[in-house]
C-alpha cells in the first residue's frame, strides 16, 4: 500500500523494521527528521532497541562500532560534518568488517558553510572500504536500506554501507512510498547473525596491530570483499524484487539508453529530472539516455563499459568536485571507458544545492555535442 | 581476587613490552581482578601494540581495540549490545594518559555523562610512549620529554598533571580511584569494586615507564612507591565525589624521587634548579594538604 510520508519518516519506519538492536547517532541537518523519529519510535516501545544518545558523531559510529562486535545490528545516520568526523573509525569499522549500515543525508562540506545538497561527503569516503548505494527517491532509499543489510551482513561480505539521498531533496520531500510490513521484511532479512563476536565464552582479539608481513593481506581481502560484494547486491536485490515486484538486481540503470548517441551519467535524485529532461529531448528526436550508478563502491567499471558500448559521447554529472582533478565519478567513469573511443565529459553541477531544471540537462548535452566538457557548469560568472 | 584457572594468567606472558613495564603489569593485575567474565575496550598505545602483535595476543578475555581517542565510545556500544542481549561481562575500558587526559576526553565525557555501566581504567605512565616520549597532560610538571624538553630556556614541562579523576567525579561517577603498581593487591581490589559499581568508574594507575623515564629497569617497583612516599602521587577513592581512604605516608622529600630519573636530571645538572625542585615539593605539599596524607609523628620533625 502507498503511504504519503517524507522521506526521513520513510527511512525511520524502514530502519525499525529492519530491527537493530542498537542505534547510535548525533543530530545535524538534513539527517535529524531520522534520528528523532527513531528516538521517538524507541520512546513509543515500537522498536526493541537501545538508542545512545551520543555526544558527537565520532563517537556514534564508534559505538557502532562495540555495538557491532559484540553481536548486534546497530544503525546510524549523518551527513556532511558528521560524516567528515567520522573519517578515522570509518576506514577503520570497514577494517574490522562490522556490517554497519549508516544512511547519508547527502550534504556539501564547508567552507563555506552549507546545509545544501550535493554528494561530497559520502563521495569523499569512496576510499574507506564501505559500500555505497545512491537512492533515486525515497521509495529506492528505503528499499536500498534492507538491501544493504543484507549484503553487510552476508559472510562472504562482512563491510560496512552507506545508504545515499540527497538532502533537503529527499529527506524532507513527501512521496508516497510502499513500506513493507514488519513481517514481510523479517521474511527478506533474517536476524543478525554475527560472524564473530566479542564475548567472554571463546575470547577473541579484535583489531589486532599487523606489522608489514600481514597489512596488505587484510587490505587485499577488504577489496576482495568488495569484488563480491557486486555479486551479493545483485543476488539481494533480485530477491527483493521477487519478493516485493521492485528489482534492484542492477548495480547500474539505463533509461533509454537504447539506439542513444549520447548518455548522460548521473547518481542520486538528480536522475529524476535526467529522466523527464531525457523525454524531452527524445520528443525533439535527440539520441539521449541515462545510466544512472546505483552502486558507486563497489565501483560497476565494467558494467558501465557494457551498457555504454553503443553511445559515442558520454556527459558524467558530478555532485562533488575532487579539488584540482574534476569530478570523482567522470574520472572513474573515464577510466572505466578507456580505450572504447567514447568521448566522456565531466561537468560540475549542482554544488551546494544549486537547483538543476531540465534546461540544464539539455544545455549540459549541447555543450557535450559541442566537445565542451570537463567544466563547472552554472556558474555565476557575475559573482566571480 | 578473581580465580584464574590452573594458575593460568589471562594476560599471557611472551607480549612485546619493554623488561620491567608498569604499564604490562597493570594489565596482568587488572585481568587477575576482572577474571573471565569481561569485555576489554583498548586505546591505541604502548599496552595494545605490544600485547597484540597480529597474529599474537596476549589477551586472554575478549578485547578490542579500534582507535586512540575512543575506547569510551567503543565500550558504550558494547555495553548497550550486552544489555539487549542480557549478556553479564563486565565492560572495561583501558587507556594510557594520552588517550585518557588529551585526545579522548570527549568520548569519556560523554560515557560518563550518559552513564553507561562501564570501569574505565588509565595507566598513566605520564607521557605519550608509544610515539616517543611526548608530554600528555598528565606529564608531570618540570618533566623533560621529547615534545617538553629542557633546554637553554626551557625548564621541561611547563603545567602541573591535569586532574582527570575530579573531572569524571564532577560528571557524578558513582567510583573514582588512583592505584599504583605498587600495590598491587590494593589496585586489584579497586578494580573489584569499580566493575561491581553499577554506571560509569574510573581508575587512574600509576604506572611507571623505564624507557621514557629513565631508570633501570628493575626499579620500577621502587619508583612507582617513591611517588607515593614523597607525595607526589596519592592514592585515594572519591565515592558518589567525596574523597575517601587516602593513603598515609611519612613522606621523602621529592628531590629522592627527581633524582633517579632522567627526565629531571636537567633539575641537578650542570647546576642545581632549588628553585624548580622547591615547587615541585609545593606540589606534593599541597597534595598532602589536599588529601590529608601526612602520618603525623609524635617525635618533632627532621
Ligand atoms: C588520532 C591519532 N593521533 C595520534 C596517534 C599517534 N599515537 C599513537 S599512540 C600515541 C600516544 C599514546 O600515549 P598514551 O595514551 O599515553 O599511551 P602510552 O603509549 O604511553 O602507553 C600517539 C600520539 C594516533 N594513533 N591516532
Ligand atoms: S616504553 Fe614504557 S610503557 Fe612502553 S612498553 Fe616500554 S616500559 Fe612499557
Amino acid at each position: 500500500m502507498l503511504e504519503f510520508m517524507e522521506g526521513s519518516h520513510a527511512v525511520a519506519e524502514i530502519v525499525k523494521r529492519c530491527r537493530p538492536q542498537v542505534i547510535a547517532a548525533y543530530p545535524i541537518t538534513p539527517q535529524t527528521h531520522i534520528v528523532e523519529d527513531l528516538a521517538q519510535m524507541v520512546a513509543n516501545c515500537e522498536i526493541d532497541a537501545e538508542y545512545i544518545t551520543v555526544e558527537s558523531e565520532f563517537s556514534a559510529l564508534s559505538a557502532c562500532l562495540g555495538a557491532s562486535a559484540a553481536g548486534s545490528r546497530v544503525y546510524s545516520a549523518t551527513t556532511s560534518q558528521g560524516l567528515a568526523l567520522m573519517f578515522e573509525v570509518c576506514f577503520n569499522a570497514a577494517g574490522m568488517r562490522q556490517p554497519i549500515v549508516m544512511t547519508i543525508a547527502n550534504r556539501s562540506l564547508g567552507a563555506p558553510l552549507s546545509i545544501w545538497n550535493d554528494q561530497q561527503d559520502s563521495i569523499s569516503l569512496r576510499d574507506s572500504g564501505w559500500l555505497q548505494f545512491y537512492a533515486e527517491d525515497n521509495q529506492e532509499t528505503a528499499d536500498l536500506h534492507m538491501i544493504a543489510y543484507k549484503v553487510c551482513e552476508d559472510h562472504d561480505i562482512l563491510l560496512p554501507a552507506f545508504v545515499c539521498f540527497d538532502g533537503f531533496i529527499l529527506t524532507h520531500t513527501f512521496e508516497p512510498v510502499a513500506l513493507p510490513t514488519q513481517e514481510e521484511v523479517d521474511a527478506y532479512l533474517p536476524a543478525f547473525n554475527p560472524y564473530q563476536r566479542l564475548d567472554a565464552e571463546n575470547p577473541l582479539s579484535f583489531g589486532m596491530y599487523a606489522t608489514p608481513e600481514y597489512y596488505m593481506e587484510f587490505r587485499y581481502e577488504v577489496d576482495q570483499a568488495m569484488q563480491r560484494a557486486k555479486q551479493a547486491f545483485v543476488k539481494a536485490g533480485r530477491e527483493f524484487g521477487e519478493q516485493f515486484g521492485r528489482d534492484y538486481s542492477a548495480l547500474v540503470e539505463g533509461y533509454r539508453l537504447e539506439n542513444a548517441d549520447i548518455a548522460l551519467v548521473a547518481m542520486g535524485s538528480i536522475c529524476g529530472t535526467v529522466k523527464d529532461a531525457i523525454d524531452e529531448m527524445r520528443e525533439n528526436g535527440r539520441k539521449v539516455g541515462l545510466l544512472k550508478i546505483r552502486a558507486y563502491r563497489p565501483f560497476p567499471a565494467r558494467e558501465i563499459a557494457d551498457a555504454l558500448k553503443g553511445v559515442s559521447t558520454v556527459a558524467v554529472l558530478d555532485k562533488n568536485i575532487s579539488l584540482g582533478n574534476g569530478g570523482a565519478v567522470g574520472t572513474e567513469v573515464k577510466s572505466a571507458l578507456y580505450g572504447s573511443g567514447i568521448s566522456v565529459y565531466d561537468y560540475i553541477i549542482a554544488l551546494g544545492g544549486r537547483d538543476v531544471r531540465k534546461k540544464d540537462i539539455a544545455a549540459v548535452v549541447d555543450l557535450a555535442e559541442k566537445g565542451k566538457g570537463d567544466m563547472f557548469y552554472g556558474l555565476r560568472t557575475e559573482v566571480l | 581476587m578473581a580465580e584464574v584457572e590452573g594458575g593460568c594468567e589471562l594476560f599471557s606472558a611472551g607480549h612485546r613490552a619493554c623488561g620491567g613495564c608498569g604499564p604490562a603489569l597493570a594489565a596482568r593485575l587488572l585481568l587477575k581482578a576482572t577474571g573471565k567474565n569481561v569485555i576489554i575496550a583498548a586505546a591505541t598505545g604502548c599496552m595494545e601494540v605490544f600485547s597484540t602483535p597480529y597474529p599474537e595476543t596476549a589477551w586472554g578475555v575478549p578485547w578490542i581495540h579500534s582507535l586512540f581517542e575512543n575506547p569510551a565510545a567503543v565500550a558504550s556500544g558494547i555495553e548497550a549490545s550486552l544489555k539487549r542481549q542480557g549478556r553479564t561481562e563486565k565492560v572495561v575500558c583501558i587507556g594510557g594518559d594520552g588517550s585518557t587526559l588529551d585526545i579522548g576526553v570527549l568520548c569519556i565525557s560523554g560515557a560518563f555523562e550518559r552513564g553507561h555501566d562501564i570501569t574505565y581504567i588509565c595507566y598513566d605512565n605520564e607521557a605519550y610512549m608509544n610515539t616517543g616520549i611526548q608530554r600528555s597532560g598528565a606529564t608531570p610538571y618540570g618533566a623533560s620529554t621529547t615534545t617538553s624538553p629542557a633546554g637553554s630556556c626551557s625548564l621541561g614541562n611547563p603545567r602541573p598533571k591535569k586532574d582527570m579523576p575530579a573531572i569524571l567525579a564532577a560528571h557524578g561517577a558513582p567510583y573514582v580511584a588512583t592505584a599504583s603498581i605498587a600495590y598491587p593487591n590494593d589496585f586489584v581490589q579497586k578494580v573489584e569494586r569499580a566493575i561491581n559499581t553499577p554506571g560509569p568508574c574510573y581508575i587512574q594507575v600509576h604506572t611507571p615507564c623505564c624507557t621514557g623515564w629513565g631508570f633501570e629497569s628493575g626499579e620500577t617497583l621502587n619508583m612507582a612507591k617513591l611517588a607515593i612516599e614523597t607525595g607526589l602521587w596519592v592514592n585515594y577513592e572519591m565515592v558518589d565525589g567525596r574523597v575517601e581512604k587516602a593513603k598515609k605516608v611519612s613522606r621523602k622529600p621529592v628531590e629522592e624521587y627527581l633524582q633517579k630519573q632522567k627526565r629531571f636530571r636537567h633539575l641537578f645538572k650542570p647546576a642545581r634548579r632549588d628553585d624548580v625542585i622547591a615547587q615541585i615539593q609545593g606540589i606534593a605539599d599541597a597534595n598532602a594538604e589536599r588529601f590529608g596524607i601526612d602520618i603525623k609523628r609524635k617525635e618533632s620533625s627532621e
